[in-house]
């Protein structure tokens, strides 16, 4: 795992993004971006670099699983892992962001601990 | 409709005095053809309020579900607000608690050191006071470093604990909508009852998520994943 990735971070609650972003800090992620919505992830990930995507499914403009669907289409992201970061908990809901191609699912509240074990999770697999 | 019946009145009382019977007969036929007209005529005014009514009711019931449902599923929900505000505030005070001991002996701990390092440097120090200080020292490094990992990590538990503010968020842009659907039905049904043509508009009343899980509220069900570990069975049980 290359800790020098360039992590795209999304949640339309910029209390959540600065949280998410000094939780990667602390395991020694430190190059990363912010978008508030799918809208304005988009552009910031055609403009190519992001290595690693952490997403919310809630957001005005465009939902986290709309996100991940747009990526998932394009073939020049389609392989980009994707870690969803949410308070959504329906099963129905897990079930759908995995058919769309999730790489990670967790559910908020988190612990730090959670998010480095599911980090590690999808890098292992990617790696492996 | 009144002159109908004076008319007939009229005419009843002539034949009455003619003592035409027949003629007197047919007359109030009439008449009471009239009343049945009048009756005819308040059956269809009484029919029309019915169906009124029963259109306001349509929203009425609207507004009998938000009573029912709506407004004590919002109250559980604000409840959890307050739940999750003062539970992230208790931990975050935790925190500091902890801390703030730690920051001020380490404070303290430097605070003779440095005097006595100072009085090292100016060769003030007798060879006896040097070999204890170097113990001192020793040990304020060891301190220090298992201080500093306590300070890491109740800063980070001090910046998990923020989360509430997400979940919260969500929580109340909910019953803020829920407030704005009541206001759009109260403002229809109120229109209907001053007899105001209402505009058909369908209630904007739907959540295209369900949004974070408040406990007692969303987990009735049983189809929502209480923890990471539902999350993570489910997750695997679709192969992951």
């Amino acid at each position: 795992m290359d800790k020098n990735m360039k992590i795209l971070i999304v949640d339309d609650f910029s209390t959540m993004r600065r949280i998410i972003k000094n939780l990667l800090k602390d395991l020694g992620f430190t190059n990363t971006v912010e978008a508030d919505d799918g809208k304005t992830a988009i552009p910031i990930l055609e403009k190519g670099g992001i290595d690693f995507l952490v997403t919310d499914w809630n957001m005005p403009g465009m939902t986290g699983i709309e996100l991940l669907k747009v990526v998932r289409s394009n073939p020049q992201l389609a392989k980009l892992p994707v870690l969803m970061v949410t308070a959504e908990a329906k099963r129905e809901q897990i079930i759908m962001a995995a058919q769309a191609g999730v790489n990670g699912y967790v559910i908020k509240p988190f612990t730090a601990a959670t998010l480095k074990e599911k980090i590690e999770k999808i890098f292992e697999r990617l790696d492996g | 409709m009144n002159f109908d019946l004076l008319a007939l009145s009229k005419e009843l009382v002539l034949a009455l005095e003619k003592n035409d019977q027949i003629c007197a007969d047919q007359i109030l036929d009439q008449i009471a053809g009239l009343r049945e007209t009048q009756l005819f005529n308040e059956l269809g005014r009484l029919t029309r309020q019915l169906h009124d009514t029963m259109v306001s009711f349509t929203i009425d019931s609207k507004i009998s579900e938000f009573a029912e449902h709506e407004i004590p599923d919002a109250k559980e929900r604000l409840h959890y607000v307050i739940a999750m505000t003062e539970q992230a505030a208790n931990q975050t005070l935790t925190v500091v608690e902890n801390l703030l001991p730690i920051s001020a002996e380490l404070n303290a701990q430097v605070e003779i050191l440095s005097g006595k390092w100072g009085r090292f440097l100016d060769r003030e120090m007798p060879l006896e006071e040097f070999k204890s200080m170097t113990q001192e020292i020793s040990k304020h490094f060891s301190d220090s470093q298992i201080s500093q990992q306590q300070i890491h990590v109740g800063l980070n538990d001090i910046l998990m604990a923020q989360g509430f503010q997400d979940i919260t968020g969500q929580i109340i842009r909910r019953v803020i909508d829920l407030v704005q659907d009541l206001e759009t039905s109260m403002i229809k049904l109120i229109s209907i009852s001053s007899r105001k043509t209402s505009s058909g508009e369908a209630s904007t009343m739907h959540h295209e998520l369900p949004g974070p899980v408040v406990p007692g509220v969303d987990d009735k069900a049983g189809d929502v994943a209480t923890s990471q570990v539902d999350v993570d069975d489910l997750l695997s049980s679709l192969g992951f």
